[in-house]
C-alpha cells in the first residue's frame, strides 16, 4: 500500500507542485492519474520513488517511510518499485538483456554487478520477463535496433526483472503511435492482473484512462480534484478535472 | 529599426578587419621578418636537401630499436594517462558529481595540467628521473591525461540523462549507477579519444628525445649535431612511415567504434 500523508511540494522558484495531498493506493490497484500538463501528474508519480523530493508531509510504502529513508534502505525501497518512462530510458548502446538485467543490480554486491556476474536465475528471470512482453527473441539485440514500442516493452521487462511490487509509469505511451500504445497498455494491464503488481500510470488520453483504469485520480494545479472508481468518472468529472471541455487531441480514438 | 541594424553590423565588420590587419602588421614589425631574409635563405634550403640525398638506407636497421622505444613510450604513456583520466573525467562531470565545489576543483586541476606543453614536461622530468624512457613515458602520460580527461568529461556531460534516472529508480548505488548508466553510453567515445591521443603521442614521442627523454629524438639530435643529414632524412622517413601506419590503423578502429 502507498500512502500520502499531507504531502506538499514547493519548487525552489516558489511554484507549488503539490498541495496537501492525502492518498491511499491499495495493493493490486490499476490507478490512472489524469490532468492537464503541468497539473502535477508527474510530480505526484515521481514523489513515490523520490525521483522528485517533496517539501512537506510523508509518503509511506508498505509500512516504510520512503521520505525518511536514506542510503541503503532508500535503495531497497526503490528496488521494489519499477519505473516506466516516456522516453524508455534504456541504454541504447547496450544489449536488451543487459538493460533488463540492470533492474537486478540492487539485489547484488557492487563488485558482482560490475563484473557482470549475474546468477543464472537472474538471466532466466530476465528472459522470462522479456517473454512476458513477447520480445524474448530480441534479448541479444542492441536496444537501439528496436522500435519505440519494443523499447518500451524492454523497459517493462526491466521492471518485471526487478520483481517490483509497484510499477510507476510516467506517460508510458506519449511517444508511441496509437497501435503500439494499445499493445503497451495491454501489457501493463495484463501484468497488473496476472501478477497483482500495483500499477500507477500517468496518462493524458481520457479514453485510454477510462478503458484501462480501475481507479482514476484527477489532479489540477497540484490538488487532487477527483478520486474514485472509473465507473463514476463521467464526462462531467473529466471536464471538472481539466477545468474545461475535453478536446479531441485528448482522445486517442479507435484503432481497431 | 530595420534600416539601423544592417549599418551596425557593417561598422562591426569594418572594425574587425582593421583590428586584424593592425595585429598582423604589428607582429611583422616587432618580429622583424623580412622577405629578403627569406629569399636569402632559399639557397641554404637547397644545400641542405642536397646533403640529405641519398638517405642512408643502411641506417634503418640500426635505429629500429630506438623506433620501437618511441612506440613503447607512446603506448605506455597513453595507457597510464588514459587510465588516470577516467576517474578525473567522472569527477569533473556535473551530471555525475552533483556538488559544484567538487567538479569545479577537478576541472581546475585538469585545465591546469593541460596548459603545460609536453616538451616542457619532459624537460622537467629528465633531471628528476635521469635520461631515458621513463621521463618520456611520464611526460606523455601527463599530456595524454590532459587530452583524454578533457574530451571524455565533455562526452560524459553530453550523455542521455534517461538511463541515469532509470538506474536511480531501480535502486542502484552510485558505483552501479555509473557502470550501468554512464559507462555504456561513453565507452566507445573513450576508446576513440584514447586512440586519437595515441596518434598524437607517437609524433610527440619522436621529439621528446631532444630533451633527453629517450626514443628516436635522441638519435635525431645526434645526427643533426654531427651534420649527418643523410641519416636525418632516414630518421624522418622512418618516423613518417610509422606515423602514417599508426594513424591509418587508429582511424580505421575509430570509424568502427562510433
Amino acid at each position: 500500500m502507498i500512502e500520502f500523508k499531507n504531502v506538499s511540494k514547493v519548487y525552489p522558484n516558489g511554484t507549488k507542485g503539490l498541495k496537501n495531498v492525502n492518498l491511499k493506493i491499495n495493493k493490486g490497484d490499476f490507478v490512472v492519474i489524469v490532468g492537464l500538463s503541468g497539473a502535477g501528474k508527474s510530480t505526484l508519480l515521481r514523489s513515490i520513488n523520490r525521483l522528485h523530493e517533496i517539501t512537506e508531509g510523508e509518503i509511506i510504502i508498505d509500512g516504510k517511510s520512503i521520505t525518511a529513508a536514506k542510503g541503503k534502505s532508500l535503495r531497497h525501497i526503490r528496488r521494489d518499485i519499477g519505473m516506466i518512462f516516456q522516453n524508455f530510458n534504456l541504454v541504447k548502446r547496450s544489449s536488451v538483456i543487459r538493460n533488463v538485467l540492470s533492474g537486478r543490480v540492487a539485489y547484488h554486491s557492487t563488485i558482482r554487478t560490475l563484473l557482470g556476474l549475474f546468477p543464472k536465475q537472474d538471466v532466466e528471470l530476465a528472459l522470462n520477463a522479456l517473454g512476458r512482453v513477447n520480445i524474448q527473441e530480441k534479448a541479444y539485440s542492441r536496444a537501439d535496433e528496436l522500435s519505440g514500442g519494443q523499447q518500451q516493452r524492454v523497459s517493462i521487462a526491466r521492471a518485471l526483472a526487478q520483481e517490483a511490487k509497484i510499477i510507476l509509469a510516467d506517460e508510458p505511451v506519449a511517444s508511441l503511435d496509437p497501435f503500439t500504445t494499445r499493445q503497451v497498455m495491454d501489457d501493463l494491464k495484463r501484468i497488473n492482473q496476472e501478477l497483482g503488481i500495483t500499477t500507477i500510470v500517468n496518462l493524458h488520453f481520457v479514453d485510454l484512462a477510462r478503458q484501462y483504469a480501475t481507479r482514476i485520480i484527477g489532479i489540477r494545479a497540484g490538488e487532487i480534484v477527483y478520486d474514485g472508481p472509473v465507473e463514476e468518472a463521467t464526462d462531467d468529472v473529466f471536464s471538472q478535472i481539466y477545468g474545461r471541455e475535453i478536446k479531441s487531441d485528448e482522445l486517442l480514438g479507435e484503432t481497431e | 529599426m530595420e534600416t539601423v541594424k544592417p549599418k551596425k553590423t557593417k561598422i562591426k565588420t569594418l572594425l574587425t578587419i582593421v583590428l586584424v590587419i593592425a595585429i598582423i602588421w604589428g607582429s611583422i614589425i616587432n618580429t622583424q621578418i623580412s622577405l629578403s631574409t627569406l629569399i636569402q635563405g632559399l639557397p641554404n634550403i637547397v644545400d641542405l636537401i642536397k646533403e640529405m640525398f641519398p638517405p642512408d638506407w643502411s641506417y634503418f636497421g640500426s635505429i629500429t630499436n630506438q623506433m620501437l622505444e618511441t612506440i613503447r613510450m607512446a603506448v605506455l604513456g597513453t595507457t597510464f594517462g588514459g587510465i588516470i583520466a577516467i576517474p578525473f573525467a567522472l569527477l569533473s562531470s556535473s551530471n555525475v558529481v552533483k556538488i559544484p565545489v567538487v567538479y569545479q576543483v577537478f576541472r581546475f586541476i585538469m585545465n591546469l595540467i593541460r596548459t603545460i606543453p609536453e616538451l616542457l614536461l619532459a624537460a622537467l622530468f629528465v633531471p628528476v628521473f635521469g635520461i631515458g624512457e621513463l621521463p618520456g613515458i611520464l611526460a606523455i602520460a601527463v599530456f595524454s591525461f590532459g587530452i583524454i580527461a578533457k574530451l571524455f568529461y565533455e562526452a560524459i556531460e553530453a550523455i542521455d540523462p534517461g538511463p541515469l534516472e532509470a538506474m536511480t529508480a531501480v535502486g542502484a548505488n552510485k558505483i552501479q549507477w555509473i557502470f550501468f548508466g554512464v559507462i555504456p553510453q561513453v565507452i566507445a567515445h573513450y576508446m576513440s579519444f584514447f586512440l586519437y591521443s595515441f596518434e598524437i603521442n607517437i609524433r610527440a614521442a619522436a621529439i621528446l628525445g631532444y630533451v633527453g627523454a629517450g626514443g628516436i629524438g635522441l638519435v635525431l639530435n645526434n645526427a643533426l649535431g654531427f651534420f649527418q643529414y643523410d641519416r636525418v632524412l632516414t630518421i624522418i622517413i622512418y618516423t613518417l612511415i610509422v606515423v602514417v601506419i599508426v594513424d591509418a590503423i587508429s582511424n580505421k578502429l575509430r570509424e568502427k567504434l562510433l
